[in-house]
């Protein structure tokens, strides 16, 4: 029936200010870093809001399963919806990999220069964004060439 | 009457122009195009944090505390004034302007202008105002990201924080369509819900969400973001009646070419003709002359 597949599976968008990254239907399960440590939604996960960490968010449907960036931002999830508000967030696969290591090295010429509070801050919080970038930049450029060989 | 030598460089000259006002009319119109997609991509990011924070502003009284919610007396606010650049954009700028000294004069408190684009604090210089201009940021370009507009969001939300401004307003040139763009002016900060969709508060009162860490953190993060949403929505308006200005402005420009074109050509063949004419008539009168003799 179809309001019994519609409960079991998740429904799942992210948007940031710029753009709507992703909406999509038929999600089995997706994995999100929270401010809080990392959480799995399920479907007919209880109603949530939390506040986002940088990191990856996993979506899963059935086999596939497809990586994204998000930095920080707001997370609900209602009815089987969940709706990713992200201040920036790209397929792992869309990374711009040379942008992210610019990044990183802006971020550590900042921190070298160990200036005050706020700024560190600022730096670190840059430093962090750029290294998970060229993580999950990395793990997509391997996950394609494995599928290749 | 001018020489056919001057007309014939008048109409040239004309023709560069009119080459030059379609080219900008069409450079114009393509970048609407995108600017108009960007203004409509950035909507439903906006819209959903209003709604939450309409959603969580109502069911608990505690976040009334909250400094970005916190309604002061006024007596000092800011305004971020969306202007442009450059200009061959028609009244936009005068129109934008002329409602934001209206609005200084209205309300009576001491406004600081935050300014976007040259020709706005240009504007102002010219009728008086400029000492208002208490920041100018650089043109950001036509395709701006949501970093680009941190800094002033950073700037007016620390401001507001630290009570050196009591309200923050956006002014901006919004698209209405092609031939219209509307100056508009719209309180940010202090941010106040509506109160206005009851039903859907009571809707989202029935669902026991499960809050992480807690409902004010959640509200934390969403309202300074929402500020950002809405200074970065007053850019890509501003950007598309930008480009819907001075392709209208451009395409006006070109017409009056063309008839300025059609009249010069009339007058050059008018001239040309009489020219003609009395060379005729002098050959035919020499010849007359000739012939009586």
């Amino acid at each position: 029936m179809a309001t019994q597949s519609a409960t079991r599976s998740l429904s799942l968008e992210i948007i940031t200010a710029e753009r709507i990254v992703l909406s999509e239907e038929m999600v089995t399960s997706v994995r999100v870093p929270s401010a809080e440590g990392v959480v799995g939604i399920l479907p007919r996960h209880a109603p949530l809001m939390t506040t986002l960490a940088p990191g990856e968010l996993i979506m899963r449907r059935g086999e596939d399963e497809e990586s994204f960036f998000v930095t920080g931002g707001y997370l609900e999830v209602r009815n089987n919806h969940i709706a990713v508000l992200a201040d920036a967030s790209e397929r792992a696969e869309e990374i711009d990999i040379t942008r992210a290591e610019e990044a990183r090295n802006r971020a550590e010429a900042a921190l070298k220069e160990k200036r005050d509070g706020a700024e560190l801050a600022a730096a670190e919080a840059a430093m962090r964004r750029a290294l998970i970038r060229l993580r999950l930049a990395q793990q997509a450029r391997r996950r394609r060439g494995s599928s290749r060989a | 009457m001018p020489s056919i030598r001057q007309l014939r460089r008048r109409i040239r000259g004309v023709q560069n122009t009119r080459q030059i006002t379609r080219a900008m009319e069409l450079v114009a119109s393509s970048r609407l195009r995108r600017a108009q997609e960007r203004v409509l991509a950035s909507r439903p990011y906006a819209e959903r944090i209003r709604q939450v924070i309409n959603n969580l502003a109502a069911v608990s009284g505690a976040q009334e505390l909250h400094p970005l919610l916190q309604v002061r007396p006024v007596s000092h606010a800011a305004l971020i004034l969306f202007t442009t650049s450059r200009g061959l954009c028609g009244s936009l700028n005068a129109n934008m302007v002329r409602s934001v000294v209206r609005f200084i004069l209205d309300r009576g408190v001491s406004v600081d202008i935050i300014a976007v684009g040259t020709k706005g604090p240009a504007l102002l210089r010219s009728v008086g105002l400029s000492g208002s201009v208490s920041a100018e940021y650089r043109d950001l370009g036509n395709y701006p990201n949501l970093a680009d507009i941190l800094p002033i969001s950073r700037s007016t939300i620390d401001g507001f924080a630290d009570a050196a401004y009591d309200e923050v307003y956006v002014g901006f040139s919004q698209f209405v369509n092609l031939m219209r763009q509307e100056p508009t002016l719209t309180r940010i900060l202090p941010i106040t819900p509506d109160e206005l969709d009851t039903s859907a508060v009571r809707a989202f009162q029935q669902v026991d969400y499960i809050y992480e860490p807690d409902s004010d953190a959640v509200l934390s993060t969403l309202l300074p973001r929402f500020i950002e949403a809405q200074i970065y929505r007053a850019l890509l308006e501003s950007i598309a009646s930008e480009h819907s200005a001075r392709m209208i402005a451009m395409r006006n420009a070109t017409e009056n070419a063309e008839e300025i074109l059609g009249d010069l050509t009339l007058t050059y063949n008018k001239v040309r003709q009489t020219a003609i004419t009395n060379e005729v008539i002098e050959i035919a009168t020499a010849a007359k002359a000739i012939a009586g003799v």
